[in-house]
């Protein structure tokens, strides 16, 4: 089976590191190899499956050795749960510096040094929520990843931040080979949420690949640094993400998107009730002036 | 050819134009007029100070470059560290020519290069300790450095680097300015924006804080001479001699105390209007110092100048501008007398920077020639002003000329001589045109003042005269046409 790169974005707090972390998890219980590549400065990409805080980050070791050029692959890549490999680009505290050049540094090093072997099934980039810039698109640039997986809820903002990394998706699709393979909903409980993202996919041109239910064993697992997978095997949310993997597995349907409309986007989400239909007779109008009027 | 009337000039203009499509036509028309001296403004005319089309060549500069390369690198007694990655500095070091008196990595440092050496960890983790560190390891090694200028490459803009803060706690631990500048080189359309950032700079830095004085009644600063290849030297003799006391002169060969011993002065004389014309109105606002611009090229000029400047003083003054004219008459007279028979006709065209499209007219004036073609880099509107009334009615006046352009008009008008710089000289040399260089006076100078205007006749002279024009033709090709010439090569 050839190397399958696939990326992870979603709004930040959508819980994009977990559900990767766990779909990783069921597929390399599935006979799967996997590399886990870490694409946001807080380092917590891997903790699940390295039972640890926070890796030590390519860009860390590399300004404590001097450049990049100085590291060994050894040096920042770890084995976790079910010979998952694991590696964190890294990058500065908020305020300082250039993340999104962290990012593009660690993955050259990483294709430089041969960390993609002919071995490995699937490779994850697990990328920071916010896509602020250039850098943070390095992991969907030409060579990198092919299927873009986009983790949302049935919740506004999350919605608006999946179109909007749609529309980044048609721009790099359109020169290099990277293609929208799903939406994972990863619920909140919000109301026909199942509904809702489906006919956000199917706008975009796409599937909801996954419906991943809302269950307090993550929380559980994840206070022991552990997924699912590893700490309870048995439990039903387990086989949800064996599900997601298996779907993973088995996906062909890898599309360039069509993404929406501001109007078209808020026309879906006032169908489904979660956004209300705007009154423009009182836009700019202050709470003294709606009383008199 | 012989001057041209307003109509071929205005049809010459069209002639090069035309190739372009039609919006760079369009543009670039706005750039390129036929002299009117009548104007009072000059952007009824032409427009200048704005971006540089793509695909051309131009021959602009950067923000970094005004402010590291003109305004504050020459400060001498003071380091000024290159923020970024090693190039912008190295590449640039000791490359103007100021030249300083000191000793070089004791007390003085103008042909050093200090960087922070961006590497890509500095790029993702942000260069503020590094520079922090830089700071205190250039205390430690130079400890006679009189301040520190932080100069910022384009990546500091892009990270945010806070150089400000580094720099204001530096300040308070050394106890002496250390001075951010935000000169990243993407910002503004030319080496022009980097002159007025690095300006407000000084005024934050050098001149915070600092009162007027009661200076003596002749004291004066000589602003915006960049001592190429000492020119400084060769102005502020003549000043002296006159009777004024010149407290400062910056930055070429400048230091510290003397920007800082300004607001003593009477009258700020300003020789660069473009790169130094800010940081003279702020004194002017601020401490009420009059500034006078001026031009030590040529003769005519400098009598000009020095009587200007003495009418700002009393009768001693004003006698003493006499004196130093007369005294230096029967020299340049014997300077004129030697080269005018061998210069007088030929044409000249300039492409500069900042003052030297219109302060050099004159001095060629002297010499018996007549600049036919001027423009500038980086002008704005108020340098045209000022051009306009120096150069003769309908001739070519070019602004951030194309290479295309400016071979062109030169192919049509064929000077006998051209003047710019490094970038242009091997191509018209190759043409067959004398050549200087007018940025760096081709290594040679000064050029300022009344010893600098025989240095300047000798050199103008030696380009024209070389018996190696005459040998631009293969001897085989001796007395043959020119079309038989073009049947060879093909």
């Amino acid at each position: 089976m050839a190397l399958r790169q696939c990326a992870i974005y979603g709004k930040g707090g959508i819980g994009k590191s977990t559900t990767t972390q766990n779909l990783v998890a069921a597929l390399s219980e599935a006979g799967k190899k996997v590399m886990i590549v870490g694409c946001d400065p807080k380092a917590d990409s891997t903790r699940l499956i390295l039972h640890s805080k926070a890796q030590t980050t390519v860009m860390h070791l590399a300004a404590e050795a001097g450049s990049v050029e100085d590291l060994e692959l050894e040096d920042v890549l770890s084995v976790g749960y079910g010979g998952i490999k694991c590696v964190e680009s890294g990058g500065p505290e908020p305020g300082v510096g250039c993340a999104g050049r962290g990012v593009i540094t660690a993955i050259n090093f990483l294709e430089e040094e041969g960390a993609y072997d002919e071995d490995l099934d699937f490779v994850f980039y697990d990328v920071l929520g916010d896509v602020v810039c250039g850098g943070f698109a390095m992991p969907i640039r030409e060579n990198k990843a092919q299927e873009i997986y986009i983790v949302v809820s049935g919740e506004m903002m999350a919605m608006y931040a999946a179109n909007n990394i749609a529309k980044g998706i048609v721009k790099y699709a359109s020169s290099g080979g990277v293609r929208l393979a799903g939406l994972i909903c990863n619920s909140r409980n919000t109301a026909r949420e199942d509904e809702l993202i489906e006919e956000l996919a199917r706008q975009l041109g796409t599937q909801m690949i996954h419906f991943v239910p809302r269950d307090n064993e993550v929380q559980r697992a994840e206070i022991r640094r552990m997924t699912v997978i590893e700490y309870n095997p048995k439990a039903k949310q387990a086989d949800e993400y064996r599900a997601l993997a298996q779907k993973v597995i088995n996906n062909k349907k890898f599309v360039i998107p069509t993404p929406l409309s501001m109007d078209e986007l808020e026309e879906v989400m006032m169908k489904f009730g979660i956004l209300e239909e705007e009154d423009e007779t009182i836009v700019g109008k202050t709470a003294a002036e709606l009383a008199t009027a | 050819m012989t001057t041209m009337t307003r109509e071929e000039t205005e049809a010459l203009i069209n002639e090069v134009l035309e190739v372009y499509p039609a919006d760079s036509k369009e543009e670039r028309a706005k750039h390129l007029m036929a002299n009117d001296s009548s104007l009072e403004k000059a952007s009824k005319c032409i427009t200048s100070n704005r971006k540089s089309l793509p695909g051309v060549m131009t021959i602009r500069g950067c923000a970094y470059a005004g402010s590291k390369g003109v305004v504050w690198g020459p400060i001498k007694d003071m380091i000024h560290i290159s923020h970024g990655p090693v190039g912008c500095g190295q590449y640039s070091r000791a490359g103007r020519r100021n030249y300083y008196v000191g000793t070089t990595g004791v007390d003085t440092f103008g042909t050093m290069n200090f960087t922070s050496d961006f590497q890509e960890k500095d790029i993702v983790f942000g260069g503020d300790k590094k520079l922090a560190k830089l700071i205190e390891e250039v205390e430690t090694l130079f400890p006679l450095n009189k301040g520190i200028s932080v100069q910022s490459e384009c990546p500091i803009g892009l990270i945010g680097d806070d150089i400000e803060a580094v720099s204001k706690k530096a300040a308070k631990e050394l106890n002496k300015p250390v001075v951010p500048v935000r000169c990243e080189g993407f910002r503004g359309v030319s080496q022009s924006l980097g002159h007025h950032i690095a300006n407000d700079a000084i005024r934050d830095h050098m001149l915070e804080g600092v009162e007027k004085k009661e200076g003596g009644p002749y004291d004066v600063s000589v602003i915006g001479d960049y001592n190429i290849g000492g020119d400084a030297w060769s102005s502020r003799i003549l000043l002296e001699e006159m009777g004024l006391n010149v407290v400062a002169q910056w930055s070429g060969d400048g230091t510290v105390e003397e920007m800082k011993a300004c607001p003593q002065v009477k009258l700020n004389l300003l020789h660069c209007y473009r790169s130094m014309n800010y940081i003279s109105r702020f004194m002017e606002e601020k401490y009420g110092i009059p500034w006078l611009e001026y031009n030590f090229f040529g003769p005519t000029k400098i009598a000009e100048s020095l009587r200007a400047i003495a009418a700002h003083f009393d009768d001693k003054i004003m006698e003493g501008a006499e004196r130093v004219i007369a005294k230096y008459q029967p020299l340049m007279q014997a300077v004129v007398d030697k080269y005018k028979p061998r210069l007088e006709g030929k044409k000249v065209m300039l492409y500069v920077g900042g003052l030297r499209p219109r302060h050099v007219i004159g001095a060629y004036e002297d010499l018996g020639m007549e600049v036919v073609g001027t423009g500038y880099e980086f002008a704005h509107n108020d340098d045209y002003d000022r051009t306009v009334k120096e150069m003769g009615n309908a001739t070519l006046i070019y602004d951030d000329v194309t290479g295309y352009e400016f071979e062109e008009f030169v192919k049509k008008i064929k000077p006998d001589l051209i003047g710019s710089g490094i970038k242009e000289k091997y191509i018209f040399q190759k043409m067959g045109i004398p050549f200087r260089q007018m940025h760096s006076w081709d290594y040679s100078g000064p050029y300022h003042g009344y010893d600098g205007f025989a240095i300047f006749a000798r050199d103008m002279d030696m380009a024209i005269n070389s018996p190696t024009w005459s040998g631009m033709k293969a001897p085989w090709l001796a007395g043959a046409e020119a079309p038989a010439a073009k049947a060879v090569n093909e």
